[in-house]
C-alpha cells in the first residue's frame, strides 16, 4: 500500500517491461498534455544527478548486490521525489513517470530482496492517480529489445541472476520473473492494464481517455499567458534505455 | 561458530550460513572517543593472534566518492541521505563485513546502521520506516555504547578536531552558530541512542573517564565473550 496522493497535482506513471512500448506511450502523452496548454513535468527511472556517477562506478566494476542495486535505484527516487516529483505535485503541476516503484517491486524481486522490505522502502511515495501498465507477451517484447540493440547489458540482462551464460537467454528469464511480479501488482496497486499488442494509436487513444477522465473538472497550476520561461523544465528528454 | 541472525529479512537470495568470526560494535556520540578505542582493541586482538578487519561508516569502495560530493554540495535531501548511507552500509556489509567473519575474523566496525537511524530520526525520518529498511542488517554479537554527556563531547572536540558543520547537525538547525546547533542536536541523538540500548541491547559504558580505563572494560567483555577461544600462547623466548 502506498499512501493516497493528497495534493492538488497529478501523479500519472507507466510501468511494463523492457520493450512493452510504454516510452512512446508516455512521449505521446506528454506532447498531448502540453499541447493543451496544461502544466507538465517529465521524469524518467534512474536519471538522477547525485548518484549518477556511484551507479556508473558500481556498473563498471560489477560492484551491485540485489540489495545495493535495490538501495541506490531507492535513492535516485528519492532524490527525484524529494527535489522534483512531490514539490511540485504540492504546486499542482501534472508529474509523468516513466517507471515508478513498482518497477523496484518487479525487479528487486525478481532479483531475490524481500518482497514486503523493498515495498517498505518505497513507502515514502504516493500511490499515482494513475498508474498503466503495459501488457505484451514476453516473446514479442524480448524481440523488440533484441532486435533494437546491438548487444545487452550485463545487468540489464540480468546477468547478475546467474541463470544463463547466455545473454538474450538470460535476459528472457529476468524478463519473466519481473513479468511475474507485474501481474501480482495489477490488483494490489490497482494499475489499469493497457493490452500493449495494440497499435501505437489505439494504445494511446485509450491512454488519453483514462487520462482525460481524471482531469475531468480539475484545475491544476496555470498555465501563464506567455511564460518568458518557456514550459517546466524536466529532467531528461526522453533518452532511451534506463535499466 | 555462530548461526548468523538478522534483523529482518536480511539477504534472502543468499545463503549466509554460520560465520565462525565475531563482530564488534562501537557505537555512540562524535566525539566520544570510538575510533581511538578502535584502534586500541585493533592492536590488543592482533597481539592475542587474532585477525582483525575494521571499517566505518562511508568507507564503501562503491558509494565513497558520491557520498562526499553529495556532503560537500550539502544537496542530500533527508530521505535519499538516509538511502545513500543505506547503500554504503548494505555494501559494507555484504561485501567487507559477512566474508571477513565467514573467514574467521573479528571485525570491528565504528559505528553501525544504529547511528545512522539515529541521525536519520532526528532529521525527521519515520522510525518505523528506519528499522525496517535495516531488515537486512547482521545482529553484532556485542555492540557497546560510548557514552558521554554533551559537555564531555564539546570539551574533547573543542581540544581536538573542532567542531564541524554535520556533526553539529547544522543541515537541520535554526540556531546562528555551530555551538548552540551542537549541543541540541548531540542532545537529541544521545536520548535515541539511549533508547536504543535496550531495544538493541547496548553494553553501556561510560566513556567520560580516561582512554585506558574505557579500553579496560572493553577488554573485560570481549574476553568474556571470546573465551570459547583460546589466545595463541605468547611467551617471550
Amino acid at each position: 500500500m502506498l499512501r493516497k496522493n493528497t495534493t492538488p497535482g497529478k501523479l500519472i506513471i507507466v510501468e511494463g517491461i523492457d520493450g512493452s512500448g510504454k516510452s512512446t506511450q508516455i512521449d505521446l502523452l506528454y506532447k498531448w498534455l502540453q499541447s493543451k496548454g496544461k502544466t507538465v513535468y517529465f521524469s524518467e527511472w534512474n536519471s538522477s544527478a547525485l548518484v549518477k556517477s556511484t551507479t556508473k562506478r558500481a556498473k563498471k566494476g560489477k560492484l551491485f548486490t540485489p540489495t545495493t542495486f535495490s538501495l541506490l535505484q531507492c535513492t535516485d527516487f528519492a532524490d527525484r521525489w524529494e527535489n522534483r516529483i512531490f514539490p511540485l505535485l504540492k504546486a499542482g503541476v501534472i508529474v509523468l513517470a516513466d517507471r515508478y516503484a513498482f518497477t523496484a517491486f518487479g525487479r528487486d524481486v525478481a532479483r531475490g530482496v524481500d518482497r514486503e522490505w523493498v515495498r517498505n522502502l518505497y513507502s515514502f511515495a504516493m500511490q499515482p492517480d494513475i498508474a498503466l501498465y503495459f501488457r505484451v507477451p514476453l516473446d514479442v517484447a524480448v524481440d523488440r529489445i533484441t532486435s533494437a540493440r546491438a548487444k545487452l547489458k550485463y545487468y540489464e540482462a540480468g546477468m547478475d541472476l546467474d541463470l544463463s551464460e547466455s545473454r538474450v537467454e538470460s535476459f528472457k528469464l529476468f524478463q519473466e520473473r519481473i513479468m511475474n511480479e507485474y501481474d501480482r501488482m495489477v490488483t494490489e496497486f490497482n494499475l489499469t492494464v493497457i493490452d500493449g499488442n495494440l497499435t501505437v494509436q489505439a494504445q494511446q487513444r485509450l491512454v488519453r481517455e483514462i487520462v482525460k477522465q481524471e482531469l475531468e473538472g480539475w484545475q491544476g497550476l496555470p498555465m501563464p499567458e506567455s511564460s518568458p520561461y518557456g514550459p517546466v523544465k524536466s529532467e531528461t528528454h526522453h533518452g532511451k534505455g534506463n535499466a | 561458530m555462530s548461526k548468523s541472525e538478522f534483523y529482518g529479512a536480511g539477504f534472502p537470495y543468499r545463503e549466509v550460513g554460520n560465520l565462525p568470526g565475531k563482530l564488534i560494535v562501537l557505537e555512540g556520540s562524535d566525539g566520544v572517543g570510538r575510533s581511538t578505542q578502535t584502534q586500541l582493541l585493533r592492536k590488543w586482538l592482533e597481539d592475542e593472534g587474532f585477525a582483525v578487519s575494521d571499517t566505518g561508516l562511508r568507507r564503501s569502495e562503491m558509494t565513497q566518492q558520491g557520498i562526499e560530493e553529495a556532503r560537500k554540495g550539502h544537496t542530500l535531501s533527508r530521505i535519499t541521505m538516509s538511502l545513500f548511507y543505506a547503500t554504503d552500509f548494505a555494501d559494507r556489509l555484504e561485501n567487507q563485513i559477512i566474508p571477513a567473519l565467514q573467514a574467521g575474523f573479528v571485525v570491528l566496525s565504528d559505528r553501525y546502521f544504529y547511528s545512522i537511524m539515529a541521525r536519520d530520526i532526528v532529521r525527521g525520518a519515520n522510525p518505523e520506516w528506519a528499522r525496517k529498511l535495516y531488515g537486512f542488517a547482521l545482529k553484532p554479537d556485542i555492540i557497546f555504547y560510548l557514552k558521554a554527556n554533551v559537555t564531555d563531547l564539546v570539551t574533547r572536540l573543542i581540544h581536538g578536531r573542532g567542531l564541524n558543520y554535520w556533526e553539529a547537525g547544522m543541515d537541520i538547525s535554526p540556531s546562528d552558530n555551530l555551538f548552540d546547533s551542537f549541543i541540541d542536536y548531540q542532545s537529541k541523538m544521545i536520548s535515541l541512542f539511549d533508547q536504543f540500548a535496550t531495544e538493541y541491547n547496548f553494553v553501556t559504558v561510560n566513556a567520560g573517564r580516561p582512554v585506558m580505563d574505557v579500553f579496560g572494560d572493553l577488554q573485560n567483555h570481549i574476553r568474556e565473550f571470546l573465551e570459547d577461544q583460546q589466545p595463541v600462547i605468547d611467551e617471550d623466548f
